[in-house]
């Protein structure tokens, strides 16, 4: 392993860091902050390409692992102590990567739309982007909890300073719907350090594996990390918080909010950690994800706010990702992951359209909107090829996922519950499709011919073709990341009595993308 | 190893005491309408050299001196750092923050200086009456700075209570001592331990140690001792309050640690569930009570009632695994409450013309600088990750785990979150953009000068350093907690059973 190997996850938490430093200590002026953050962000998202680059596919496993001689902070007694310990593996490697493409398309983003206390937007930005990547790369449960908790932070601050009509509430409403969670998690990973003497996280899983921590309060720490988990992306009716999050924050944090972090925590540390435990939730899940998938869809329908349609179908495509892990069938899984990666390029992108169109017409009204597709060709022709791929038209990435999740809950869990998830997916397609009717067909309305037509300039352009493309790439040439992914979600080898927890391990469909 | 000195083990109150008596003798000669602002330099330079005297400490055997009566281990070592550390901020703060024609600011200094003294005492005292007499000298410092605004109504209404209240809790301290000198024939606290387990009268140590605790806890401000809290920090000046809701709960933490697991460690089966209950109170109280505060001052007042909740379960941990947390919380707090308050006293301003969380609207614009330390002792105080608050928490509920209490850590963490509501309420109220502008701008000037700013430097960095690297202070409370647990020879001159704490 070369220098850089061993220091590139290091690398990865660092350089926002100093980014954030660096935007808080120059002036503002010039734009300076934009350029420095734009700077910051393409080297990390250039550092966390190298990962995949460089990832072992034969060796598996968890690589470019920094882990410290000495407990970074030993705790006295029999314990361990917190490590700095980190790593990737084909789970998490293509969430680095997706943190990484995310945080310049988030500086574009708000590039125009942030026009005072650059400063403390950027400074914010920046840190969380390291808080993101330390909880997709810490193998030590403290320091993984750490990132988890920092990750709230700089997220409930710039909702609150930069919500558009009641920020201060919706800061509130999700910081304190997902920190509350956390308080009982905590407890139960010190309730796990008490019992194995260890933060390690495969250590840990080898010894819940091998039995030796008694099975009934295990149950209820398994739960404790459930919950917290589920809030945070959220599951159905946990996502309380969500409508007002997406419509009060600014654009380039409203794309990271939901989903991945949770659905990751949930691969690693709930069905990691806990598979039996995991097992036995798993038919409820199931439920709550089907019923999510409906519900979302349904409320999508309704909504008169663009913000607010697009938190719901996210609720619905959220959910749908949850029905894929909780499966347990390693096509699911797979494909599950893959919806992650999806829903974060498409959601980003869908992100970036509306908030161009808020910052022309100063409103998320859909009703008010109509015949923009006149005035603003390259706007439509973006917004209609990422609606499609969010449907999940066949050639799009959506579609690959969706596909795996459904024909994995098909033939491994139960047929009714894929029939009503199908249900879901097709009304997402109608509540999408009626949007873009509203937005771009019809008649001009009143707001539409007040204001001069301003379609999208260069560098919006730049932002949003480059997602297309890549919601192209990932529909046609899914072999490209399945070969990593489906390492990263195959059951670990010490829970090999639970292997009979996992149900079609290959199904043809895998096959076709292997 | 007999050859110490006694004059040693005591050598930073001796300082502390020396600073005082110069500053009432230089304010005396002066002539008055002087100003008498670098008297606070006097102070804070010697309460420098007090620091540095207990560092010194560390050199010297572990033991006891004048007749066993106090002591000095890495315990009182780390608890004698740790209030010198707080004095000094509050001095660097009241430097800035006292208006220049204030009246007495000779007393004013010298009263936290002697305040200093008895706080100390009490962590180095092995000998109830000497921890009693030390407790009264700092009380009586607090009450009458507690009403140093005299020209206001609050403030004589603030020490007045605090008297009051103060004064009969320190009487069930003494009527505890009472007891069990009646039960053990002693009021050292070697012997008393090493009689306690035998003794005929059983009942009378029980009675004794309750009244003990009740004293103790009131100092503390747990619930349900905490009423006299909210009036006093909402009528004291900031400075003494940054000073009043730290240094004297870490003196009377030190001496809780002293009973629960020094004098009586065989009663720790019942102390257990009589401090899980007070814990349990005292962060419910204290968070709901919190939530419905307007003013920052009482906000804080109840904040505070709270986190010593927090540290409270961190008891229900067996051993130095318990010390240790114990005392590692008290300087998080310490840290980040005495740096919470010190913005609240420059925004507020000595006359406290803002005193309400929506007069706090706009910080973040109106001063950066004040604006984003505030947030980040708030979300010290929350407990996220990284900041001095968390690693308390965490130490404090890890020991309440590891002994068993995991209800009580769970019943803690939600609070906390309970918690995060009121922080976070202040901490986006500073974030909003600036409303009521002729209101603010009767404060147009929030001058953060040199004092203050290393006041306010001192706390922010020890508030990130306990939350980054607390390897360091970790392992000095742990030291401490081995020697409490492990306590010297009860004989001065033969000590030599213990080694010297490694440092």
């Amino acid at each position: 392993m070369s220098t850089i190997d061993n220091s590139i996850l290091t690398l990865l938490l660092l350089v926002p860091l100093a980014g954030a430093l660096l935007v808080a200590l120059v002036p503002d002026r010039a734009k300076l902050p934009n350029w420095i953050a734009l700077i910051t962000s393409l080297v990390t998202f250039g550092l966390a390409l190298h990962l995949p680059a460089h990832y072992d596919l034969g060796q598996g496993g968890f690589q470019f692992v920094v882990k410290t001689l000495q407990p970074w902070i030993s705790l006295g007694g029999t314990g361990d102590g917190i490590y700095y310990h980190l790593g990737v593996d084909g789970l998490s490697l293509w969430l680095v990567v997706l943190t990484g493409l995310l945080a310049p398309i988030g500086v574009i983003a708000s590039w125009n739309a942030i026009k005072e206390r650059r400063k403390v937007y950027f400074a914010l930005f920046l840190v969380q982007q390291t808080a993101m990547f330390g909880v997709f790369v810490s193998l030590d449960l403290m320091l993984y909890y750490g990132f988890w908790e920092l990750s709230l932070v700089p997220m409930a601050i710039l909702i609150a300073m930069y919500g558009r009509k009641d920020g201060p509430k919706a800061a509130m409403k999700f910081f304190l719907f997902t920190f509350i969670p956390s308080a009982p998690l905590l407890v139960a990973i010190l309730w796990l350090y008490a019992k194995t003497n260890t933060f390690d996280f495969s250590t840990m899983q080898v010894l819940i594996a091998n039995g030796s921590i008694p099975a009934g309060p295990l149950c209820w720490a398994a739960f404790a990390f459930l919950f917290a988990f589920a809030v945070k992306v959220p599951v159905f009716p946990l996502h309380g918080w969500l409508a007002d999050s997406y419509s009060e924050a600014p654009v380039a944090l409203a794309m990271v909010i939901a989903g991945k972090l949770g659905l990751y925590s949930m691969l690693r540390f709930h069905i990691g950690l806990f598979p039996a435990q995991a097992k036995e939730l798993a038919p409820y899940l199931i439920a709550l994800a089907v019923i999510g998938i409906l519900y979302g869809a349904c409320l999508a329908l309704v909504q008169k706010d663009f913000w607010r349609l697009l938190a719901f179908a996210s609720l619905g495509h959220l959910s749908l990702i949850v029905l894929g892990i909780y499966g347990f069938t390693l096509t699911g899984s797979a494909g599950a992951v893959y919806q992650i990666l999806n829903h974060g390029v498409i959601d980003g992108a869908m992100f970036v359209l509306l908030g161009y169109l808020y910052d022309r017409y100063s409103t998320s009204e859909i009703g008010l909107y109509g015949g923009l597709a006149a005035r603003l060709p390259r706007t439509a022709t973006l917004f209609v090829i990422t609606s499609l791929a969010m449907i999940g038209l066949p050639m799009l990435n959506n579609f690959v996922g969706e596909f795996l999740v459904l024909s994995s809950t098909f033939a491994g869990v139960s047929r009714s519950w894929t029939v009503a998830a199908a249900l879901g997916v097709i009304l997402g397609a109608a509540y999408m499709l009626w949007l873009i009717q509203r937005i771009f067909y019809g008649t001009e309305s009143a707001l539409v011919t007040s204001k001069p037509a301003n379609d999208l300039h260069f560098s919006e352009l730049i932002v949003l073709w480059p997602l297309a493309v890549l919601m192209l790439v990932m529909g046609v040439a899914p072999s490209l990341w399945f070969p990593t992914i489906e390492q990263g979600v195959r059951p670990h080898p010490h829970h090999v009595q639970f292997s009979d927890l996992v149900k079609t391990p290959s199904t043809p469909e895998m096959e076709g993308l292997r | 190893m007999n050859s110490v000195p006694d004059i040693f083990r005591i050598l930073p109150e001796v300082v502390l005491t020396l600073t005082g008596a110069i500053i009432m003798l230089i304010d005396a000669s002066l002539p008055p309408g002087l100003p008498r602002r670098s008297l606070g330099w006097v102070a804070a330079i010697g309460t420098t050299i007090a620091i540095w005297a207990s560092v010194w400490q560390l050199s010297l055997p572990q033991g006891t001196g004048f007749y066993n009566t106090v002591e000095t281990s890495a315990f009182t070592i780390f608890f004698h750092v740790l209030i010198c550390g707080i004095v000094l901020v509050a001095l660097l703060l009241s430097l800035d923050t006292l208006p220049e024609d204030s009246h007495h600011q000779g007393e004013y200094y010298a009263l936290i200086v002697f305040g200093a003294v008895g706080m100390c005492l009490m962590t180095g005292a092995v000998e109830l009456l000497v921890v009693f007499i030390a407790l009264e000298i700092s009380s009586i410092s607090t009450y009458v700075l507690a009403g140093y605004r005299k020209n206001t109504a609050r403030s004589p209404e603030a020490a007045i209570k605090y008297f009051l209240l103060g004064s009969f809790a320190t009487a069930f301290l003494l009527y505890g001592i009472a007891l069990t000198f009646g039960a053990t024939g002693t009021t050292q606290i070697y012997e008393i331990a090493r009689f306690a387990p035998t003794a005929q009268n059983h009942s009378f140590i029980l009675a004794g140690a309750a009244l003990m605790l009740v004293g103790i806890l009131f100092k503390v401000s747990a619930a349900p001792f905490h009423v006299w809290t909210p009036d006093v920090y909402e009528g004291s000046p900031s400075p003494v309050v940054a000073l009043l809701s730290t240094a004297p709960k870490a003196a009377a933490f030190a001496v809780l640690l002293r009973v629960v697991y020094e004098i009586f460690p065989s009663l720790h089966t019942l102390w257990t569930p009589l401090l899980w209950v007070v814990a349990v109170l005292s962060m419910t109280v204290g968070n709901l009570a919190a939530l419905r505060q307007e003013s920052v001052k009482r906000m804080l007042a109840y904040s505070s009632i709270a986190h010593a909740g927090y540290l409270l379960a961190a008891f229900a941990g067996a051993g130095t695994s318990g010390i240790a947390a114990a005392s590692f919380y008290i300087a998080a707090y310490a840290s980040m409450n005495v740096g919470i308050f010190a913005v609240v006293s420059v925004v507020s301003g000595y006359e406290e013309k803002l005193p309400l969380v929506q007069d706090f609207r706009g910080l973040l614009y109106r001063s950066p600088l004040l604006g984003s330390l505030l947030i980040f002792f708030l979300v010290s105080l929350v407990g996220i990750p990284f900041t001095g608050g968390f690693f308390g928490k965490f130490y404090s509920f890890t020991a309440a785990v590891g002994g068993g209490a995991v209800w009580l850590a769970i019943i803690g963490l939600l609070n906390s979150g309970l918690a995060a509501a009121y922080y976070l309420r202040l901490a986006l109220v500073t974030a909003q953009r600036p409303l009521d502008e002729e209101r603010q701008s009767q404060i147009a000037n929030l001058h953060v000068g040199l004092a203050v700013a290393a006041a306010l430097m001192f706390a922010a960095v020890a508030t990130l350093v306990l939350g980054i690297a607390p390897g360091d202070v970790l392992h000095a409370a742990d030291n401490g907690a081995h020697t409490l647990q492990a306590p010297p020879q009860p004989d001065s001159s033969a000590p030599t059973a213990d080694p010297p704490p490694a440092q």
